[in-house]
């Protein structure tokens, strides 16, 4: 008797709650028009720990396309502010956070995470909740293009986009580059067994192949690893004249240095996980000469960021806008648009929440502006249009732009 | 060209290191059952305390000469400190508690220890680079360079300075006598809270030259470089048979040679493909590890006799 009694009470609360909140709902709805709607836009990237320097590069990325929005009244009545939350680049985490972006009322959408693993787990957590995720960093081409995409593309998630390109063309212009370029013709290839990473290496590895490269040897590290010892000594016995790797800085700058160490004077080449100034400053003289591929070209070299950079300089911003910063602000700059777009063709007033997150979705898919890194425009799969590469090199203690390209895919 | 003396050479480096460690967990536990699971940030504090005599002490461009055993004595300092101290303020009032607590109270100091160096160490966040010893020295087939020579020799040195130090000195076989019955010790007019802060002071010296060792070999370190190296050098004590300071080392260096065969030579074997290579060094290890347990569970020399200290 009492634990029915318990039942029905909790009923009623729960029914009295929800129809509080549907209230709650309506009534920021009806408020919009009034000119102090404030919506989040949230942030997920890995903030401490690894690589958290570009991590960091994202979240303040956002933060001025927020505040430049908000300084030059983009969408009139309507203000922006960013939720950053730290996914320590662990995919259950980002998990986490993604419910924590879902759950919160005023947040429209999500720019964000960095890790293609950290990815998988939040693509479904967005699409449940109708809200739009833009990465400005993922390369893994099954995010957008399904499985099986290399034979057949399917979009898994209609909610995410990314302003970054794939895998499929990075790995495919590296090996162009490693072979036509600087005429290797026998690469080591190791990965560090995540999404990204062995992704990466195996397009790195048939499309070396098939321009008529051969294979020296393959490996896999994990992540966290230190002493590469006895990888080093394989490598060297191996013959290659390059070392491809799939994965993120703190391993390749290791790497690097320790096959360095050892004599082995060859060239380790690697994607946009590894371009940061932290893989210099970590591996010192031992990085002179190695190589990264990255997508789109150097934020240095725009001429629509040198705003953009300045910008992130006089804040004193901590991070590196180098690789990703200035697709995040575009990717933030889509669903601010998206928004501006929804609550023009609403009569000039936002939809209440759930209806506001949707709309900003088809929005999004139709976006086409000049954003800072370029044209910002998705294609039926959600990936940006844009497919713009660039090789970078370490000369002299810095990345340096050898090669910028668009890469059609062979 | 044949690898294999280059890669016994790396796992007979990686395993001095690891016994270097392993010392400061086996002595601990030889004289207080105390498995000290902060022992990896003692470590991790060392490497940080050579760092700051090198970068902000030290004038620029000093000569390594000069450098190196300035900093070990900087790093020694400062792990001989966190381990005197962990010891005094949270290990020796939990003294007499279940055996539980003491341990807890080691996971909760190893993440403190942590979590201090990478908020108010200055860059400790990501990785820092560390002032590294590059001359290569080619012997035979095998190239090693000037820190595995000073990890060889530096280990070398420790180790029998410690046989030395526990069998001959006075304090020495107190300690011994210690481990083997602490309160009969006592009543012998044996200081056991002395010979206690001894045995931490001693494993946080020797993990303070394993973490110089550590710096200039691999050139650069980080606030979470104690965990992997403390369970290692963990395994290596059990291995070894965990109180038995020669257990350590052979346990160190058993574990390395393991490791790094098995990364080199595992997947060479026909069918192994899928399991050999860099990324499953760590499996063969632990299943080294349950093989030694199985056979012989009180580790390769581990004998419960008097010479446990």
């Amino acid at each position: 008797m009492r634990q029915r009694s318990l039942v029905i009470l909790t009923s009623v609360l729960t029914t009295g709650a929800l129809t509080l909140t549907a209230c709650g709902s309506r009534d920021s709805g009806s408020k919009s028009d009034s000119s102090s709607t404030t919506l989040t836009i949230g942030v997920d990237a890995p903030l401490s720990g690894e690589n958290s320097t570009t991590g960091l590069g994202i979240q303040y990325g956002v933060q001025i396309a927020v505040d430049d929005a908000n300084k030059n009244n983009w969408v009139p009545g309507v203000k922006f502010k960013i939720k950053a939350l730290d996914d320590k680049a662990q995919p259950a985490t980002g998990q986490s956070n993604a419910t924590a972006f879902t759950g919160q009322k005023d947040v429209v959408g999500a720019v964000g995470p960095l890790n293609s693993g950290v990815a998988q787990s939040m693509q479904q957590v967005f699409a449940s909740a109708n809200m739009v995720e833009i990465s400005p960093s993922n390369t893994n081409p099954a995010l957008t293009q399904g499985k099986d995409w290399a034979t057949s593309k399917t979009r898994p998630y209609k909610t995410y986009f990314r302003t970054a390109t794939t895998d499929a063309l990075q790995g495919a212009f590296a090996a162009d580059y490693a072979y036509n370029g600087l005429k290797k013709k026998k690469a080591f290839v190791v990965d560090d067994k995540q999404t990204y990473g062995a992704g990466l290496a195996g397009i790195f590895n048939s499309a070396f192949k098939k321009l008529g490269g051969s294979i020296a040897g393959t490996d896999h590290v994990n992540t966290g690893d230190t002493d590469f010892s006895s990888l080093v000594t394989k490598i060297k016995n191996s013959g290659a004249d390059l070392l491809y790797y799939g994965g993120q800085y703190d391993e390749s700058e290791k790497i690097t240095k320790q096959l360095k160490g050892a004599g082995v004077k060859i060239p380790l080449f690697g994607g946009d996980g590894m371009f940061a100034t932290t893989y210099i400053q970590t591996a010192g003289k031992a990085a002179e000469g190695d190589l990264a591929t990255s997508v789109g070209v150097p934020a240095d070299t725009l001429p629509a960021a040198k705003q953009f950079i300045a910008t992130y300089k006089a804040k004193g911003y901590k991070g590196d806008y180098g690789a990703y910063g200035a697709y995040a602000y575009d990717a933030a700059t889509a669903i601010i648009k998206a928004v501006k777009a929804v609550k023009d063709a609403n009569g000039d007033k936002l939809p209440a929440s759930n209806d506001l997150r949707s709309k900003v979705v088809d929005a999004v898919q139709k976006s086409d502006f000049e954003g800072i890194s370029g044209k910002v425009a998705f294609d039926e799969y959600g990936d940006t249009t844009n497919k713009q590469l660039t090789v970078y090199q370490v000369a002299n203690g810095a990345w340096k732009a050898v090669k910028t390209g668009t890469f059609n895919g062979s | 060209m044949n690898t294999l003396p280059q890669q016994l050479a790396n796992g007979l480096l990686l395993g001095s290191m690891y016994g270097l460690i392993a010392i400061g967990y086996t002595m601990v536990y030889g004289i207080v059952q105390l498995i000290n699971f902060a022992h990896g940030e003692i470590f991790m504090t060392g490497a940080f305390g050579a760092l700051t005599v090198y970068a902000y002490i030290l004038p620029d461009g000093t000569s390594m000469v000069v450098a190196v055993p300035l900093m070990l004595i900087g790093g020694g300092i400062v792990s001989v400190v966190v381990a005197v101290g962990a010891e005094r303020f949270a290990y020796r009032p939990l003294r007499q508690a279940p055996r539980l607590a003491p341990l807890i109270t080691a996971i909760g100091l190893s993440l403190s220890l942590q979590e201090l160096v990478r908020n108010f160490y200055p860059g400790a966040d990501k990785a820092r680079s560390f002032p590294s010893l590059d001359g290569n020295h080619d012997i035979g087939s095998v190239t090693i360079s000037d820190a595995d020579i000073f990890l060889v020799i530096a280990a070398i040195i420790c180790m029998s300075g410690l046989a030395w130090f526990v069998r001959k000195s006075r304090t020495g076989r107190a300690m011994q006598a210690t481990a083997q019955d602490p309160d009969t010790a006592q009543l012998m007019g044996i200081d056991t809270n002395r010979i206690i802060v001894i045995a931490f002071a001693i494993g946080g010296f020797f993990a303070a030259v394993a973490a110089v060792s550590y710096g200039l070999k691999y050139g650069n370190i980080d606030y979470r470089m104690g965990f992997l190296m403390g369970l290692k050098a963990f395994t290596a004590a059990v291995m070894g048979g965990i109180g038995n300071i020669y257990g350590a080392m052979l346990g160190g260096v058993v574990l390395g040679v393991a490791e790094t065969l098995a990364s080199a030579y595992i997947s060479k074997i026909p069918g192994m493909e899928q399991l050999g290579g860099s990324s499953w060094a760590n499996v063969w290890a632990f299943c080294l590890l349950i093989l030694v347990l199985l056979f012989r569970p009180q580790g390769l020399l581990g004998e419960r006799v008097a010479d446990r200290a």
